[in-house]
C-alpha cells in the first residue's frame, strides 16, 4: 500500500502517514462500533433496547461517551506510581493498535507488507501484558494488583497454545505473512484452511478434522487472550470491581477500553486469515464477472469486516450466555487441556503436510 | 542459612466492600490472603443499622408493621405477615379465612420473588449476566401484583395486625393464574441456561460446602440448611397460618453435582422451592373465600402482659420476632431473629482455603439481605 501511494503522491512522509493513520482510523472507527455493538448485542439477547436515544438506535452513544471521558478529571491517587500509571494505558493501547499494521483488509489495503508478519502479531500483542502489570503495580490498589496477576498469568499462559497453533499453521503454508496466507486461499471456501487448505487430495480430507480442531482451540485461547468472558478473570467486574484498571478513570480508562475492542478484532482478524481465508470471498467475485477489475479490492474488504465482525458477534455471544471460570480452573484448561491438544495437533498437521 | 535466604513473604488483607459490586449492598469483608488463597473471612456489619428494635419501642402496636418492611426489603410481605402472626398471637385474636389465603398467596409469591433475585444475583455474581435479566423481568411481572394490590412496589405495608391493608384487586386472581402459567416454563429455561450450565457447576459445586452439624450448631435456617439436606421448614414444623392445609413437599440438597451442602446444592433448593411456592398459590387461588379483609380489632391495640415468641419461614430462613407487652399501647420490647444474620455467621466457616472469587460465590448461595442483619 506504501509503494502505491508513493507512486501515487510522490512524497514519501505524507504516503507514510496515510499508511500509519488508515489502520488507526479503523481501529478506532471498530473501537467506537464495537462498544456499540456490544451494547445493542447484550440489550437484545437481555430482552432490553439498549441505547436508543443518541441518534438512530443510539450509534452516537459510544460518541457521547468518548466525550464525556475526554472531559473528565483526570485523577491520580497520590500514592501511585506516576509514570507508569501513566504510560500503562498508552502501552496497552499501543500493543492493541499495532497489530493492525501488518493485517490485510484487502489485497490493496495493507499497512505494512512484513514477511514476518504472523511473528511480529505474536510478539506485539505480547507487549499488552507489560502495560496491564504496570498498570495493576502503579496504581497501588489491591484489586488492581490481583488482577495484574491474574492477567499476566492467563496471558503468558494462553500465549502458548496461541503459537502452537499458528506454528501449525506456518508449517502448512510455508510462510509467514499473512497477506500470503490470504492469498493462498482464494477462488472458493472450499480453499480456506479450515477445509484443509488450496491442496487438493487425500491429504486435505486427512487434514480437515484437525484443522477444525485448532481453529476452535486458536478461538478460545485468543479469547482468554482478550480477557473475554468465560476468561475474564483479570477483570473479573464482581470479584475485583474492575481489575487492573479500577483506579483508571477518564480517556485513560477509555483506552483500556478502546483497546479491549481493537483487540477483540484483531483476534477475530487473525483467526479469519489463518482458518478462513481472510479477505476472500467464499464464493468468487463480482468484479471479476463484470469485468470491473477495481471492484475486487472493495468486495475483498467487505468479506474481510464480515467475516472478522462475525467472530466478534460469536465472542459477544459467549459473554452475554456463560458465567466466568475461577482462576485455577482457567489455568487447567490452558495447560491440561488446550496445550496437550494443541501439540497433537501440531505433530499431526506436520506429519500430514509432509505426506 | 536457608531461613535467612528465603524471600521474606506477608498476607495481605484486603477489604471487600462496604462499596464493593458484590457484597449485596453495605457488607464489609475482611479478607486476609495468600495470593489468591483464602486464610480468614472476617464479616463487618452494623453500616444500615436502624435501631429498628430500639425504635419498635416508642411507637405504638399499628406502627411498628411499615418499619418491618425494612428488614429484608426483598420480602417485606413475609416481614409483615410474621409481625402480624405475633401480634395477633399476643392479642389471642382470630382473622377471617379470606385473610388466611390472601396472607399465604402473597407470601409465596414473595418467596418467589426473592428467590428470584437470590438466584439473579448469586449467577451475577459469578459472571452470568443474562439470567439476571430474565430474571428480573419475571420479579417484575410479581412487582406489579403487589402494585396492583396495594400500591407498593417493594415496601408494602399490607399485612397489618388483624387483616390487611387494602383487599384484593378484581383482577388479581387472573393475573397471578396468568403469571403462574408463564412461569413455569422460565424455570426451565433458567435451568438449561444457567443451572445445569457446565461452568455454573464448576464454579459452585464442591465449593463451601457446609456439613449438616456445623449447619445446626451455627443455628443456619432456610435455604442454607435444606441445602445440606435437612428438611426443615417452618410451615411444616411450627404451622402457622392455614400451611397445613395445602399439599406441598421441602425440598432439600442432594449433591446432585457435587457433595451435599455445597453452594449448588444451596442454589438448586432455592429453584425447587420457587416450584413448590407455585404449587401452594394454584391450590389457594381458587379457593380465597369471600369476606371481609380486616377483622373487627379495637382501635387502640393494647395486647395483655406477656410475651410472645413468632416465627414463620422467611425466603431467607427463620425468621422470628419475641414481643414482650406489659399491656400498654407500645411493645416493650421487640426482638428479631433475622435468618441472615445467623447465616453470614457461617462466612468464616465455608470460606476456608477457597480462592478469592469463591468468596463471592459463597456469599451468594447464603443469600444474605443488609437491611435484616443489619436491623
Amino acid at each position: 500500500m506504501y509503494q502505491f501511494l508513493y507512486n501515487l503522491i510522490g512524497n514519501e512522509i505524507v504516503a507514510g502517514l496515510i499508511v500509519a493513520v488508515v489502520p488507526l482510523t479503523i481501529i478506532l472507527l471498530f473501537a467506537l462500533f464495537g462498544i456499540w455493538l456490544e451494547r445493542k448485542v447484550s440489550a437484545h439477547m437481555q430482552d432490553r433496547l439498549g441505547p436508543m436515544r443518541t441518534g438512530w438506535h443510539g450509534w452516537l452513544q459510544t460518541v457521547a461517551d468518548l466525550m464525556k471521558m475526554l472531559q473528565k478529571e483526570d485523577i491520580i491517587a497520590n500514592d501511585a506510581d506516576k509514570t507508569l500509571y501513566n504510560i500503562a494505558p498508552i502501552l496497552v493501547f499501543t500493543g492493541s493498535f499495532a497489530v493492525y499494521a501488518v493485517i490485510p483488509f484487502s489485497s490493496k489495503l495493507l499497512g505494512s507488507e512484513v514477511e514476518i508478519g504472523l511473528f511480529y502479531v505474536l510478539a506485539i500483542s505480547s507487549l499488552v501484558v507489560a502495560g496491564i502489570l504496570m498498570a495493576g503495580w502503579s496504581a497501588n490498589n489491591k484489586y488492581s494488583l490481583l488482577g495484574a496477576m491474574r492477567a499476566a498469568a492467563q496471558i503468558v499462559s494462553y500465549e502458548i497454545p496461541t503459537a502452537l497453533i499458528v506454528l501449525s499453521m506456518i508449517m502448512l503454508t510455508g510462510t509467514l505473512s499473512l497477506d500470503k496466507i490470504s492469498q493462498m486461499q482464494t477462488s472458493s471456501f472450499w480453499n480456506w484452511n479450515i477445509f484443509g487448505g488450496a491442496v487438493f487430495g487425500l491429504s486435505k480430507f486427512l487434514l480437515i478434522p484437525f484443522m477444525f480442531v485448532g481453529a476452535l482451540i486458536l478461538f478460545i485461547s485468543t479469547l482468554a487472550e482478550v480477557n473475554r468472558v468465560p476468561f475474564d478473570i483479570p477483570e473479573a467486574e464482581s470479584e475485583l470491581v474492575a481489575g487492573y484498571f479500577t483506579e483508571y478513570c477518564g480517556m485513560k480508562w477509555g483506552m483500556f477500553m478502546l483497546a479491549e475492542y481493537g483487540n477483540m478484532f484483531a483476534v477475530s482478524a487473525i483467526i479469519s486469515i489463518l482458518f478462513f481465508g481472510g479477505y476472500q470471498s467464499p464464493l468468487g467475485y463480482f468484479g471479476n464477472t463484470i469485468g470491473a477489475e477495481w471492484l475486487v479490492p472493495f468486495e475483498q474488504g467487505f468479506w474481510f469486516i464480515v467475516k472478522g465482525l462475525f467472530f466478534v458477534f460469536v465472542q459477544m455471544w459467549l459473554r452475554w450466555t456463560l458465567p466466568r471460570l475461577r482462576v485455577d480452573q482457567l489455568m487447567t484448561v490452558c495447560w491440561k487441556y488446550l496445550i496437550p491438544y494443541a501439540f497433537i495437533n501440531l505433530i499431526i498437521i506436520g506429519i500430514i503436510s509432509i505426506l | 542459612m536457608a531461613n535467612k535466604m528465603a524471600l521474606k513473604t506477608e498476607t495481605m488483607v484486603l477489604n471487600m466492600g462496604p462499596q464493593h459490586p458484590s457484597t449485596h449492598g453495605v457488607l464489609r469483608l475482611e479478607l486476609e490472603i495468600e495470593g489468591e488463597l483464602i486464610l480468614s473471612v472476617k464479616p463487618h456489619i452494623g453500616y444500615l443499622h436502624r435501631c429498628f428494635e430500639k425504635h419498635a419501642e416508642a411507637m405504638t402496636y399499628p406502627q411498628v408493621v411499615p418499619y418491618t418492611d425494612r428488614l429484608d426489603y426483598l420480602a417485606a410481605m413475609g416481614n409483615n405477615f410474621g409481625y402480624a402472626v405475633a401480634v395477633e398471637r399476643l392479642l389471642g385474636i382470630q382473622v377471617p379465612e379470606r385473610v388466611e389465603y390472601i396472607r399465604v398467596i402473597m407470601a409465596e409469591l414473595q418467596r418467589i420473588a426473592s428467590h428470584l433475585v437470590a438466584i439473579a444475583t448469586n449467577g451475577a455474581d459469578i459472571g452470568a449476566l443474562t439470567p439476571f435479566l430474565y430474571l428480573f423481568r419475571d420479579r417484575e411481572y410479581i412487582l406489579s401484583l403487589f402494585e396492583m394490590t396495594c400500591g407498593a412496589r417493594m415496601l408494602y405495608n399490607y399485612m397489618w395486625i388483624g387483616g390487611l391493608s387494602h383487599d384484593i384487586h378484581p383482577d388479581f386472581v387472573r393475573k397471578t393464574k396468568e403469571f403462574l402459567k408463564h412461569f413455569r416454563p422460565t424455570v426451565v429455561e433458567l435451568n438449561n441456561l444457567l443451572t445445569f450450565n457446565k461452568i455454573f457447576i464448576e464454579r459452585t459445586a464442591n465449593v463451601g460446602i457446609l456439613p449438616i452439624d456445623t449447619a445446626i450448631n451455627f443455628g443456619a435456617s432456610g435455604p442454607v440448611l435444606r441445602g445440606s439436606g435437612l428438611a426443615f421448614d417452618v410451615r411444616k414444623e411450627d404451622p402457622y397460618s392455614i400451611y397445613d392445609r395445602f399439599d406441598y413437599e421441602i425440598p432439600t440438597g442432594k449433591g446432585l453435582v457435587g457433595t451435599v451442602g455445597d453452594c449448588w446444592d444451596r442454589y438448586y433448593v432455592r429453584v425447587l422451592e420457587m416450584e413448590q411456592s407455585v404449587r401452594i398459590i394454584e391450590q389457594a387461588i381458587d379457593n380465597i373465600p369471600e369476606g371481609d379483609v380486616q377483622s373487627a380489632i379495637p382501635k387502640r391495640i393494647k395486647p395483655p402482659k406477656g410475651t410472645v415468641y413468632t416465627r414463620v419461614e422467611n425466603p431467607r430462613g427463620e425468621l422470628g420476632y419475641f414481643i414482650i407487652s406489659d399491656g400498654n399501647l407500645n411493645p416493650f420490647r421487640v426482638k428479631v431473629r433475622a435468618p441472615s444474620f445467623v447465616n453470614l455467621e457461617l462466612m468464616g466457616e465455608l470460606c476456608k482455603g477457597h480462592l478469592v472469587a469463591d468468596v463471592i460465590a459463597i456469599l451468594g448461595s447464603l443469600d444474605i439481605v443488609l437491611g435484616e442483619i443489619d436491623r
